[in-house]
């Protein structure tokens, strides 16, 4: 990893290079070449060449972010307001329930509009407009509406004439319930904050004012503050587990250190799987840990310590996951701190402690700050690991975004989901910025 | 000096670090108070070695150091109370140059007014008295330089310890910050032990010299003493310029002796460190110290080609073919009376024997 943001100036700056400074500030605005030019449109155009040519070995790149990353995630933010569910199934239908004020039922026409989109679509049958899409839309914001969506759309064929109200409450009595009707008016349109007050654990209630979740449904807030938690946790381990480490690292002879950095290394060049499934052999609860633990009686056999499949489970295997990219700043920063600047401190009358405290550690904070800040944001939007094994208690945030992109198909709020975990981490990082100052951080 | 008279006494001390190699052999040193002693020597001859063990950052592994009579070896760094100057100055770079400063008061425990106090007076010492708020990355080389001296100074400690301190200047500064060590050494009485390989830095300002050379102390005398007599071939060729010529002792009689140059040439030299007859030795000669048309008074007459002539302004260097050597330096002063010289010319030179030291060959 060679990112470089160094913040450190170099440590002789000479006389020289101030005095040059001082010479351009005073007479850059003044110059004028002999040929009567500006002295620095002059040189922006013998540059220019330079430079466009730079840019033009940057397009590449440029187009692949674009590709990869730009596209995507402005994807992600518009699919989170944005689910064309409603009026897709019923084009007709949703332009016309928007004039309904929401007081008794939608009118006559309407019903008629209703009945003629569900029979259409139904015939139709076009991917992604079908009945079954709108059910699932409806299913959202009407827990156990499913059902009632499918099974109307298949009686429905019978139906070809008026009055259509009075068929549809004839064919189920759930449709004489005013609240799918009013739902049915918001989810008609196409952009909604739906899924983020979902996602903020909160919802519509049949006014169409927000109001909490039922209890039950209350899942997202709680597991944002755990998933911070364990994040947190987390890099706090890793910040007392690399600092001896990286220490040593960086006073060790080079022969040695490189040995043992490839140890530290060695981690990544291991499947993520293995390195996670090793976890589980040595603590699950007949795993090797535990069967130490009882061999040597600190635990009776029935006592066995459950360390697998929550939250404990997480953060030792992602610890151990994380704990290069912490180690790796806060090495690169260690080495460029020269034994000389602790020998001084030493010879003018500081403890070892001492001279640790005030001279050493101040000097290693880039390096902490980059380390905790990459393995916070890494940890806060880990998957898998916590996947294998986290069991239920251990499970984060993205864990529940995978569950909704891939199982429960619901990608606006997995979608909302998402953005509100880059909207977090994005404050998290303008936070630090404002306490640390990004172009203090050091990853080496 | 008697032995109570030293302030730092290195008593037998010999230093190893892979318990293969001596870097430092049998090191005895007597550093009087208020001593400016350099020791000088090539990278890699022990004396940067000497300065850590003096300083604590290594042990002897065998041998004393005393520092005011009592043994310093299981005392800790920041115990003995030594300044020092680092060879990059070792400022703290995310502290001002006040709190660098401050630093080794506040470690002590002193009170806030009499750190502030003695912050500003050091700093004045140095003429930085206007820069105590600045980083050190803020300052130029000669001000670090100032800094570094400025803070080992501050806690006033008896003994100041600098590890090559002028390395990374540029030679217009490290001149001037010569003297201005050394008349801040004159000021305040300081014991300053110095590290340096430049032979012209330890001229300059030292009372006594130690040059090293492979562990071992060659020789320790006053800067003028040094260049007058170098009691061996190492010291003659390490400090000023040198003129070699090798041959075999013919004669010894007392303190001076003959040399008989490879190609025959007979001179007569001061015996320095030859012992008989027939030993091998070069003669080492200053080239200021020679004269062209030689008076007849001088013991030693030679003819020598002209091969270059470089005009240096103040003398003029000459370097010509003698006696089979054509690396043969010598320096004609300026002067409005001096005569003219071309490359090819053939001239006669002299010199007394009492400028021609006979020494061992290396």
């Amino acid at each position: 990893m060679r990112i470089s943001i160094h913040f450190r100036e170099p440590n002789h700056m000479t006389s020289t290079t101030l005095d040059q400074k001082d010479i351009s500030d005073a007479s850059a605005d003044a110059l004028i070449m002999v040929d009567g030019v500006p002295l620095k449109q002059k040189l922006a155009e013998t540059t220019k060449k330079q430079r466009s040519r730079a840019l033009l070995l940057t397009v590449p790149l440029v187009l692949f972010l674009v590709i990869s990353f730009v596209i995507p995630i402005g994807q992600m933010l518009f699919r989170s307001v944005h689910n064309p569910a409603g009026s897709n199934v019923l084009p007709n239908f949703a332009i016309a329930i928007q004039d309904w004020d929401g007081k008794g039922y939608p009118s006559e026409a309407m019903f008629e509009l209703f009945v003629k989109d569900m029979q259409n679509a139904r015939k139709k049958r076009e991917i992604g407009k079908t009945v079954g899409n709108l059910a699932t839309r409806m299913n959202y914001t009407i827990p156990g509406t499913r059902s009632l969506f499918t099974s109307t759309s298949r009686k429905l064929s019978k139906v070809t004439e008026g009055p259509y109200k009075e068929a549809l409450f004839k064919i189920d009595k759930k449709w004489e319930n005013k609240v799918i009707w009013r739902n049915l008016k918001r989810v008609s349109r196409d952009y909604t904050i739906a899924f983020y007050l979902a996602a903020l654990d909160h919802k519509f209630d049949d006014d169409g004012d927000i109001i909490a979740a039922d209890k039950l449904y209350q899942i997202y807030v709680s597991n944002f503050f755990k998933t911070l938690k364990l994040s947190a946790i987390i890099t706090f381990l890793c910040l007392l587990i690399a600092f001896p480490v990286s220490y040593l690292l960086s006073i060790l002879p080079l022969r040695t250190s490189n040995l043992l950095m490839i140890l530290v290394l060695l981690p990544f060049w291991t499947s993520l799987l293995v390195r996670t499934t090793a976890w589980i052999a040595i603590l699950q609860t007949q795993g090797i840990l535990n069967n130490i633990l009882v061999s040597i009686g600190l635990v009776s056999d029935d006592g066995r310590i459950q360390m697998i499949y929550n939250q404990t489970g997480t953060i030792i295997a992602m610890v151990h996951i994380l704990l290069p990219f912490m180690i790796l700043p806060l090495f690169s920063v260690m080495k460029t701190i020269p034994p000389s600047y602790m020998r001084a401190a030493r010879s003018m009358g500081a403890t070892p402690f001492t001279a640790y405290r005030r001279v050493y550690f101040p000097l290693t904070l880039p390096g902490i700050a980059a380390g905790t800040l990459l393995v916070f944001i890494l940890a806060i939007g880990y998957y898998i690991t916590p996947a294998l094994v986290g069991g239920e208690d251990g499970l984060l945030i993205s864990n529940l975004i995978a569950y909704h992109i891939k199982s429960s198909l619901n990608w606006s709020l997995g979608a909302a989901l998402g953005t509100i975990l880059l909207v977090t981490v994005l404050v998290l990082y303008w936070v630090y910025n404002k306490l640390v100052g990004i172009d203090k951080l050091s990853f080496g | 000096m008697a032995a109570s008279d030293a302030f730092v006494r290195f008593e037998k001390v010999q230093k190893s670090y892979d318990g293969e190699i001596l870097v430092v052999k049998d090191l005895n040193l007597d550093i009087a108070k208020g001593e400016f002693l350099t020791m000088l020597g090539p990278s890699g001859s022990g004396k940067t070695t000497c300065l850590m063990m003096l300083a604590g950052f290594e042990p002897a592994t065998n041998g004393d150091i005393y520092l005011d009579g009592t043994s310093i070896n299981h005392v800790p760094p920041h115990k003995r109370g030594i300044g020092m100057v680092f060879q990059n100055y070792a400022l703290f770079p995310h502290m001002s140059v006040a709190e660098n400063l401050a630093f080794p008061l506040q470690v002590r425990n002193m009170g806030q007014a009499e750190i502030k106090e003695k912050v500003q007076r050091t700093l004045d010492m140095v003429e930085l008295g206007a820069f105590g708020d600045r980083r050190p990355a803020q300052l130029s080389g000669g001000q670090q330089q100032r800094v570094a001296v400025a803070r080992a100074l501050v806690f006033e400690p008896d003994l100041i310890l600098m590890d090559e301190p002028l390395g990374a200047l540029d030679k217009q500064l490290r001149e001037q910050m010569q003297y201005e060590i050394k008349h801040i050494h004159e000021q305040l009485g300081v014991t300053v032990v110095y590290v340096t390989h430049d032979q012209t830095e330890a001229l300059t300002m030292s009372d006594r010299v130690a040059v090293f050379e492979d562990g071992v102390i060659q020789q320790l005398s006053t800067p003028q003493e040094l260049y007058e007599n170098p009691k061996n071939a190492f010291v003659a060729q390490f400090i000023g310029e040198n003129n070699r010529l090798l041959g075999v002792v013919e004669k010894i009689k007392g303190n001076n002796c003959t040399v008989k140059l490879d190609d025959g040439t007979i001179i007569k030299a001061d015996r320095v460190n030859v012992s008989s007859v027939g030993e091998r030795s070069s003669l080492s000669l200053r080239p200021e110290r020679i004269e062209i048309d030689p008076p007849k008074s001088m013991e030693n007459h030679l003819t020598g080609v002209i091969r270059e002539l470089i005009y240096l302004g103040d003398h003029i260097r000459v370097r010509m073919d003698v006696a089979g050597n054509d690396e043969f330096i010598v320096k004609v002063r300026n002067r409005a009376d001096k005569r003219d010289l071309s490359e090819g010319q053939k001239v006669k030179i002299g010199w007394k024997s009492s400028d021609c030291k006979a020494l061992d060959v290396r």
